[in-house]
C-alpha cells in the first residue's frame, strides 16, 4: 500500500486530525499493517487490538445466531432465536445494495428516519430476554443515520424499563457522501468496478456513498461492553465474525480464523436460507419451513465451527443445504475479499456430525488487500411495469397480441425509451428463450411489459396505455384490479474500491448507556 | 451414450452481482462430481444459456464442496434495479442451468434411473 499522508490536501488533514484530537482515550482506530511507515500509523498501531484483557478470552464455543437476512425478512425470526434456545449473539444484516439510498431519501424527508425502523421495536421487544440470557445484538440497522437509530433504541430500552442496562454502541465513519468531492479532487476516481467509468460522469446524480467496513471497530465497541452494536454499511459477514474476534481475541494476522469467520458469516447473512428455505435439493422432503429456524453458528476458538439451529424448529441443516448457500453469490471462490482477510471457499470441509448439525473445518485466508469497496447509489431515471393476464383459449397468442399493439401505440405516440422488455409469465418470464417454444394450449398466461427511460414522461404515458387494451385488444383479458401501473425512480448501484486509508483512519466508536 | 438432464445429477443456487449472475452447481453425489467437471465446460455452459446470457462465461472449481460455480456475464439487463426483468436477481438460473442435458457413461445412467 502506497502512504499517501505527505501529498494529501491541507484540508483532508486538517480534517483527520480534528477527527483523531476528539477521539476518546480508549478508542481504537484501525489501520492495515502495512500502513505502518507512517508516524500516525505506528501510534494506532501501538493502541491494543481486541481483547488486550486476557482475562475477557473465551475457551468455550459460542453461538452467533442470525435473525435476519434482509430488511423485509421474517419479523419474528430474531424472536425466536432469544427465545427457543440458548445463543450468545445475535446479527441482523439489515442492507441490500441500494436500501442506503431509500434511507437516504427517508432523511431528506424527515431528518429523524434514514435508518432501519423494523430494528427499534424488535430492540424494544427482545432486550429484556437479551440482558437476562446475556445476549448481545450487532445490526448494521443503522443506515445513513446511526444517532436517530442509536437514540430510537436507548429510548426502546428504557421504556422496557432497562435504565442502566444497556449499551449501545455505535460505529461511525463508513458515510463518505459529504467527503465524495474532496476525495475526487485528490484524484481518487471511484471508477466503476464493473464498467470502468469515473464517478464524475454520474456525481451530480449519486444519493448515497457508504465504505463496507470491517469487524475491528465492532469489536471495539463489544469490548467497551456494548449490549447492541449498531453499524452503517458494515461488511455483512463481519456481523457474525466480530464476536468471535472479540471472544477468542484472534489476532489481525490470524488469517486462517477470520476466513473461517467470514465464512461463518456467509452461511448466516441470508438468515434460513442456509437452513432448508430456498433449497434445490429435496425441497418437497424439507420439513415445517412455517416454522424454519434460522442458522446458529458455534464457533470454537481454533475457528472450527458447526452450523446448527434450535432444536424443535422447522428446516434442515444438512451438507446439501450449507453448501447451496455457501455458493450463493460467489465469485472466484479463492478470493471472497473482506476489509479483514481474503478467505479461499475452495478449501472449505464439510461434515455432517449429527441431526441438523454440520462442522464447518480446514479454511483458509490471507492478508486482506489495501482497498475498501466502495457502495454508491445514483439516480438513472425511471421505471414502470405493466401487466394483464390472458385466459384460454389462444392465450398466448392473444398476449402476444396484445404486446404487438401496446408497442405499435408507445411508436405512434413518439415515446422513446432506453429499453422496453416484453415477457410471458407461465411461458419465458424466467427462462427465456431456454423455455422453448410456447407451451400447447396453456390455460392462461399473463403479458408483463416494461420500460425504462432517463425522463419520467414517456414511462408515465406508458402507464397509462396498459388498461386501454382491455377494452381495445385481444379478448378474455383480466387482472387490471390493481390499476395504474407506478412509475418508479430508478436508483442504480455504483460498486467501486477505495484506499482503506481513507477510511480506516476515520473510523469512530462511540458508546452510550441506556 | 445415454443423455440424462443436469437436474438428476446435481443442485444449485444462482445468485447476482451487478450485471452477472453466478450459478453454483453442486453434486448430488460427490462420485458424478468429476463427470460434471468434464461435461460442464465453459463452452458447453454457454451455448447452454444461448440468448440468455449474453457475455462470456467463467468457471471456478471447488473439488472440497464437490461444486463447480459459474459467472455468467451480461446477462441481467443491466442488473440490480436498472434491470426490467422478472429475474433482475438471477435467481431462477440455477434451475434454468439444471435444464441441461448432460451425456452420461451407461452406469451413471442405470445408477441414477435404476433402469436397464
Amino acid at each position: 500500500m502506497t502512504v499517501e499522508e505527505p501529498a494529501r490536501g491541507s484540508a483532508r488533514r486538517s480534517r483527520g486530525e480534528n477527527i483523531l484530537i476528539r477521539r476518546s482515550p480508549e478508542s481504537n482506530v484501525f489501520v492495515h499493517v502495512t500502513d505502518l511507515p507512517t508516524r500516525r500509523a505506528r501510534h494506532i498501531l501501538a493502541t491494543p487490538y481486541a481483547n488486550a484483557d486476557p482475562s475477557t478470552i473465551m475457551d468455550r464455543t459460542i453461538r452467533i445466531a442470525s435473525g435476519q437476512g434482509f430488511w423485509g425478512d421474517r419479523l419474528d425470526a430474531p424472536v425466536e432465536q432469544v427465545r427457543r434456545g440458548p445463543i450468545d449473539y445475535l446479527m441482523l444484516d439489515y442492507l441490500a445494495e441500494v436500501t442506503m439510498s431509500i434511507l437516504q431519501k427517508q432523511r431528506s424527508r424527515d431528518p429523524a428516519q434514514g435508518y432501519a425502523r423494523d430494528f427499534v421495536p424488535l430492540m424494544g421487544e427482545i432486550l429484556p430476554d437479551c440482558v437476562e440470557k446475556n445476549i448481545r445484538v450487532l445490526a448494521n440497522a443503522g443506515g445513513v443515520n446511526l444517532p436517530a437509530c442509536r437514540d430510537a433504541v436507548l429510548d426502546a430500552a428504557r421504556k422496557a424499563g432497562l435504565h442502566g442496562k444497556v449499551r449501545v454502541g455505535v460505529v461511525y465513519g463508513d458515510d463518505i457522501m459529504d467527503r465524495l468531492e474532496d476525495l475526487l479532487a485528490r484524484g481518487h476516481e471511484l471508477r466503476n468496478m464493473d464498467t470502468g467509468r469515473p464517478l464524475t460522469d454520474v456525481l451530480d446524480r449519486v444519493q448515497s456513498a457508504n465504505a463496507y467496513i470491517g469487524a475491528r471497530p465492532m469489536v471495539e465497541a463489544l469490548q467497551r461492553g456494548a449490549t447492541v452494536v449498531i453499524t452503517g454499511r458494515s461488511t455483512d459477514t463481519a456481523l457474525t465474525y466480530a464476536p468471535m474476534i472479540h471472544a477468542f481475541g484472534w489476532a489481525p494476522d490470524d488469517y486462517d480464523r477470520l476466513a473461517a469467520g467470514v465464512v461463518a458469516g456467509h452461511i448466516n447473512e441470508c438468515g434460513a436460507q442456509a437452513t432448508g428455505g430456498n433449497c434445490l435439493l429435496d425441497w418437497q422432503s424439507i420439513p415445517d419451513l412455517d416454522d424454519v429456524g434460522f442458522p446458529i453458528i458455534e464457533a470454537a476458538p481454533d475457528g472450527t465451527f458447526v452450523v446448527t439451529k434450535h432444536d424443535g424448529t422447522g428446516g434442515r441443516v444438512s451438507i446439501g443445504t450449507v453448501t447451496e448457500q455457501l455458493v450463493y453469490e460467489m465469485g472466484d471462490p479463492r478470493e471472497y475479499i473482506t476489509p479483514d482477510v481474503v478467505a479461499d471457499f475452495t478449501t472449505i470441509r464439510l461434515e455432517q456430525v449429527g441431526p441438523d448439525r454440520v462442522r464447518v473445518h480446514g479454511v483458509k485466508g490471507r492478508p486482506p488487500t489495501d482497498k475498501l469497496k466502495v457502495s454508491i447509489s445514483y439516480s438513472a431515471g425511471y421505471k414502470a411495469v405493466g401487466t394483464l393476464v390472458y385466459a384460454w383459449p389462444d392465450a398466448v397468442e392473444k398476449a402476444m397480441a396484445a404486446d404487438r399493439i401496446l408497442r405499435s401505440r408507445l411508436e405512434r405516440l413518439g415515446l422513446r425509451f432506453d429499453e422496453i422488455r416484453t415477457e410471458f409469465v407461465g411461458w419465458n418470464a424466467t427462462h427465456g428463450p431456454l423455455a422453448g417454444p410456447p407451451p400447447a394450449d396453456a390455460p392462461e398466461v399473463q403479458l408483463r411489459v416494461a420500460v425504462r427511460a432517463a425522463d419520467r414522461a414517456p414511462v408515465e404515458r406508458f402507464t397509462r396505455e396498459i388498461a386501454p387494451l382491455i377494452l381495445t385488444g385481444p379478448p378474455s383479458v383480466t387482472g387490471f384490479a390493481g390499476g395504474r401501473p407506478k412509475v418508479e425512480e430508478v436508483v442504480a448501484f455504483w460498486p467501486a474500491l477505495i484506499d482503506r486509508s481513507e477510511i480506516e483512519p476515520m473510523l469512530r466508536v462511540e458508546v452510550s448507556e441506556a | 451414450m445415454p443423455k440424462l438432464p443436469l437436474l438428476r445429477l446435481a443442485h444449485a443456487r444462482s445468485g447476482d452481482k451487478g450485471d452477472t449472475v453466478n450459478v453454483g452447481v453442486i453434486a448430488i453425489r460427490p462420485e458424478d462430481y468429476p463427470l460434471l467437471v468434464e461435461r460442464l465446460t465453459v463452452e458447453a455452459v454457454k451455448e447452454h444459456f444461448r440468448g440468455l446470457v449474453h457475455g462470456p462465461v467463467e468457471r471456478f472449481e471447488l473439488p472440497n464442496l464437490h461444486a463447480l460455480n459459474f459467472l455468467l456475464h451480461n446477462a441481467l439487463g443491466g442488473g440490480g434495479t436498472l434491470s426490467l426483468m422478472t429475474d433482475a436477481q438471477g435467481k431462477t438460473f440455477s434451475s434454468a442451468m439444471l435444464r441441461m442435458e448432460i451425456d452420461v457413461p451407461d452406469e451413471v445412467y442405470r445408477r441414477v434411473t435404476g433402469e436397464g
